[in-house]
């Protein structure tokens, strides 16, 4: 039984001193009357691994898709390296910040090697006319695409799938790959909603071990989990968002103790989650 | 497709004996009188010189033999043969084949009393024939896609493969009566399904992968000799030409539908766009826009004015969900339609002469080669609708090589990933309405380009030939033969044009037997005839069997291309 262990920052980033990648200011998300998401404000650097954690239904992935451009914000604003980002998921990956989706989203008929290619799109150029007359222009981005693919894949430890199918990979993998599809769009700020979702223990200290090694390459992460142990060894900052609201933000150490967050999880009877001992000691 | 599992306990030795048996009957048969009428299918009535439909028998008598053969399999370098199948396919299809005919014969000559003994003959030998594949026992079949043989050999056997179809088309071009059609028809389905049994077009997809660029030379080069088999006439070239046509339509209307998945139901109104811009911009009497340019600016127009028309149309309604796309694309063939019928002067300008048309174009003069008249090359001579056609192959051949150089690339890549899951593309940066809006408006160009042929290759370009069932008949040659491949939309559309010019009989229960094929297809291969292995699994989604067989067909190809 491993414990994922807080590792030390091996690059020149120290925590939460770099600059501001991304800054979400009273952010507000309404359907009809329902408040999914209530003026919170988020502030992410660069080479900072940020966690959002809340009882289901408290809005986490809304706010993702409100970062993302997938739903626009009733009101509030969203700053990605001091631009507004634009309301267009497109534009936002293009201008630097890429996700992942709670519910696995590849595209199951392609292979895992085409999978990251797609997540190049946005950074290849080739139009119409280099791709119908194959200039030298093609045949390069090609293979450059087909390179960062596969580095990309070794990356997140995904090397000998590349041929599979992602539909046949097994649910973990599934997982990395859309790491891995998401950092072929060489963002800035990489969302990950949920990424240890229905993984072994195993698998979640090598997913630990990959938001490390993502952090150390310069980019700020912000992760959305119900896992505490994982979240707590993994953040430099949580966010606690419960019925929409941000309720604590503070280190590990200070969301962790602090009553409010307990009573939030055990309130909505959500207690699996949130458990003192489990934190400590691993699962049962 | 499926033939029934029967579950009677295997004899190899007594169905062996009975295939061979059979076979050996059936070829007898051949050689004697099935008719005493010699008009009757092209000539059965005399003994020991058999009639081509008859040397079909002696064929399939032949290679039952050869499968009777096979069947203690002791061949290592055929064991990837599925000698059971296949001979269950050749018996079953040599029965209906024979049935067929003889039907044919009894029912022109008044009465089964009419059959000549080679007919009863053939019968009895098909039955048994069946009786004995039934009790062959199922065989464990070596992967086929692992067979790799001499590369000399593998292109051989392609070629074969090609001229074989190539002649099995010439001779459904040369029948003239329903009956002769139906039988080569019913042959040719024996042979296809015999090979698709015993296994060797999986083999086949495979190795055409890895010759890929042989494969599309030769059949390039066969499709450019088909009008030497015509011996000149142009009764077989016209309906070539009309083919032809359809088909590159159908080709570009497979980058909307196949490549970007797009539903567009008035995909015939950009070939109408590109042949009454070439009609108006003729130099025919009856032209009504005085400029003449040369031809290929002509033609660029023509291409450029149905791809602007599609970007008007496209532009809001790509935007949406697709089902609005493809009520506004009806919409517009039928706007169309409608538009070209009143432009007559009376209610507006007079561009297309209403209803009447626009007639005789003049023939196309390219580089001072004139398409009207005939060329001699060697003893072979070039007919009229011979030039044409040659050109509209051509044609063909641009088309399918955009059509393949787009889907293997980041933008086929794109296209796919749309299909897949469209907000998750749209996540990951691809550009979702700039991809749709090229497969639409690239498709629409491509209409365009070949509806510009269209004006100068018939002899008029009038709004009815333009109408919504047009349109629905080129969706069905996509969706039947196999929406996304090149080699299943022209099967698609050769069958869907060829069959109704070659069997007048069915030309009243068209639509209904189309309609009816359409709905069989949809329940039993949604993926068309000819399916691209991921188009495969698009339709069957829940198919993990086939989703590993299609994980190592691409992994071997992946091996085979390195
Ligand atoms: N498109 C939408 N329309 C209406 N309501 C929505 C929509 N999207 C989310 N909601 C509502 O917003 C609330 C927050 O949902 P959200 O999915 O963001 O929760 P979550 O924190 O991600 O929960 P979980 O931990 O279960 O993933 C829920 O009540 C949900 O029903
Ligand atoms: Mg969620």
């Amino acid at each position: 039984m491993s414990t994922a262990t807080r590792r030390p920052r091996d690059t020149e980033f120290a925590s939460g001193k770099g600059e501001v990648l991304l800054q979400a200011s009273d952010v507000l998300m309404q359907f009809g009357g329902l408040t999914a998401v209530k003026d919170v404000n988020m502030t992410v650097h660069e080479g900072e691994i940020v966690g959002l954690i809340g009882p289901n239904g408290a809005g986490k992935t809304t706010f993702f898709n409100c970062l993302t451009g997938l739903y626009k914000p009733t009101s509030g604003e969203v700053r990605l390296a001091g631009e507004q980002i634009p309301p267009k998921p497109r534009k936002v990956v293009k201008a630097g910040m890429a996700r992942t989706f709670q519910n696995i989203r590849l595209f199951g008929n392609m292979t895992a090697l085409e999978n990251v290619m797609v997540g190049t799109y946005c950074r290849t150029t080739s139009g119409v006319l280099t791709t119908v007359l194959r200039g030298p222009k093609f045949h390069r981005e090609e293979k450059e695409t087909r390179a960062k693919a596969q580095e990309l894949l070794d990356f997140v430890g995904l090397g000998h799938t590349t041929e599979l199918l992602a539909r046949n990979l097994p649910y973990g993998d599934q997982r990395r790959l859309e790491v891995a599809r998401a950092l072929a769009t060489d963002p800035k700020v990489v969302l990950l909603d949920e990424p240890t979702a229905g993984m072994n223990p195993q698998e979640t200290q090598q997913a630990s071990d990959l938001i490390f090694r993502i952090r150390d390459t310069g980019r700020a992460v912000v992760v959305i989990e119900h896992d505490m142990r994982f979240i707590f060894n993994l953040c430099d900052r949580v966010l606690c968002l419960v019925r929409g609201e941000v309720l604590v933000e503070g280190s590990p150490e200070q969301v962790q103790s602090d009553p409010r967050v307990i009573e939030a999880y055990i309130g909505t009877g959500d207690d699996d989650d949130f458990d003192d001992d489990d934190v400590q000691e691993g699962p049962a | 497709m499926n033939i029934p599992k029967i579950t009677i306990s295997p004899r190899p030795n007594v169905g062996k004996a009975l295939l061979a048996g059979g076979a050996v009957l059936l070829i007898v048969a051949a050689l004697l009188a099935w008719s005493y009428d010699s008009t009757i299918l092209g000539d059965l009535s005399i003994s020991g010189n058999p009639a081509p439909l008859q040397e079909f028998a002696i064929v399939m008598g032949v290679v039952g033999l050869i499968e009777a053969a096979l069947v203690h399999r002791r061949l290592t370098s055929l064991s990837w043969w599925d000698t059971t199948s296949s001979a269950r396919a050749l018996a079953v299809g040599t029965l209906v084949y024979i049935v067929l005919i003889d039907y044919n014969i009894a029912y022109q000559s008044g009465g089964v009393i009419n059959l000549d003994p080679g007919a009863w003959l053939a019968l009895v030998g098909a039955l048994v024939m069946v009786a004995g594949s039934f009790l062959l026992a199922p065989v464990k079949v070596t992967n086929q896609l692992k067979v790799h043989g001499a590369n000399w050999l593998e292109i051989v056997v392609i070629t074969a493969t090609l001229a074989a179809l190539l002649f099995m088309v010439a001779f459904i071009l040369r029948g003239d009566d329903g009956g002769s059609v139906l039988a080569a028809l019913a042959a040719g389905g024996t042979f296809g399904v015999l090979l698709f049994r015993g296994g060797f077009f999986t083999w086949l997809s495979v190795a055409a992968a890895r010759h890929r660029p042989v494969i599309m030379l030769g059949a390039l080069v066969v499709a450019l000799l088909f009008p030497l088999t015509q011996n000149g006439t142009d009764a077989n070239m016209s309906i070539a030409v009309d083919i032809a046509i359809f088909l590159c339509a159908a080709l570009g209307l497979n980058i909307v539908v196949g490549l970007a998945g797009l539903l567009d139901l008035g995909y015939i109104a950009f070939l109408g766009t590109g042949a009454y811009v070439g009609a108006m911009m003729s130099s025919a009497a009856s032209a009504t826009i005085g400029w003449h340019p040369p031809f290929l600016v002509v033609a660029l127009l023509g291409a450029l004015t149905s791809a602007v028309l599609g970007l008007i149309i496209g532009s809001p309604t790509l935007r949406l969900s697709g089902d609005y796309l493809a009520i506004v694309t009806l919409a517009f063939g039928e706007i169309f339609h409608t538009a070209v019928n009143n432009m007559d002067g009376t209610n507006g300008p007079d561009l297309t002469h209403g209803p009447n048309g626009i007639a005789g174009i003049p023939d196309l003069n390219l580089f001072g080669f004139n398409f009207g008249s005939t060329h001699n090359l060697g003893s072979f001579t070039i007919s009229n609708y011979s030039n044409y056609y040659i050109l509209l192959v051509l044609v063909a051949a641009l088309i399918i090589t955009i059509f393949s150089r787009l889907n293997n690339s980041r933008i086929g890549r794109g296209w796919i990933a749309i299909r897949e899951d469209e907000r998750a593309a749209e996540a990951m940066g691809v550009n979702i309405f700039g991809l749709k809006i090229l497969a639409f408006a690239g498709g629409a160009f491509l209409a365009g380009l070949a509806g510009t042929i269209q004006a100068h290759a018939t002899p008029s370009v009038v709004p009815d030939n333009y109408t919504f069932q047009e349109s629905s008949f080129l969706l069905a040659a996509v969706v039947l033969g196999g929406m996304g491949t090149v080699v299943g939309v022209a099967l698609g559309a050769t069958v869907l044009k060829l069959l109704p010019e070659k069997l007048r009989f069915i030309e009243d229960y068209r639509l209904l037997i189309f309609g009816l094929a359409l709905v069989l297809m949809m329940r039993f291969r949604p993926e068309g005839l000819i399916a691209s292995r991921r188009r495969q699994l698009e339709f069957h989604d829940e198919d993990e069997n086939l989703a590993d067989i299609v994980q190592e067909e691409h992994v071997d190809e992946q091996k085979a291309n390195a």
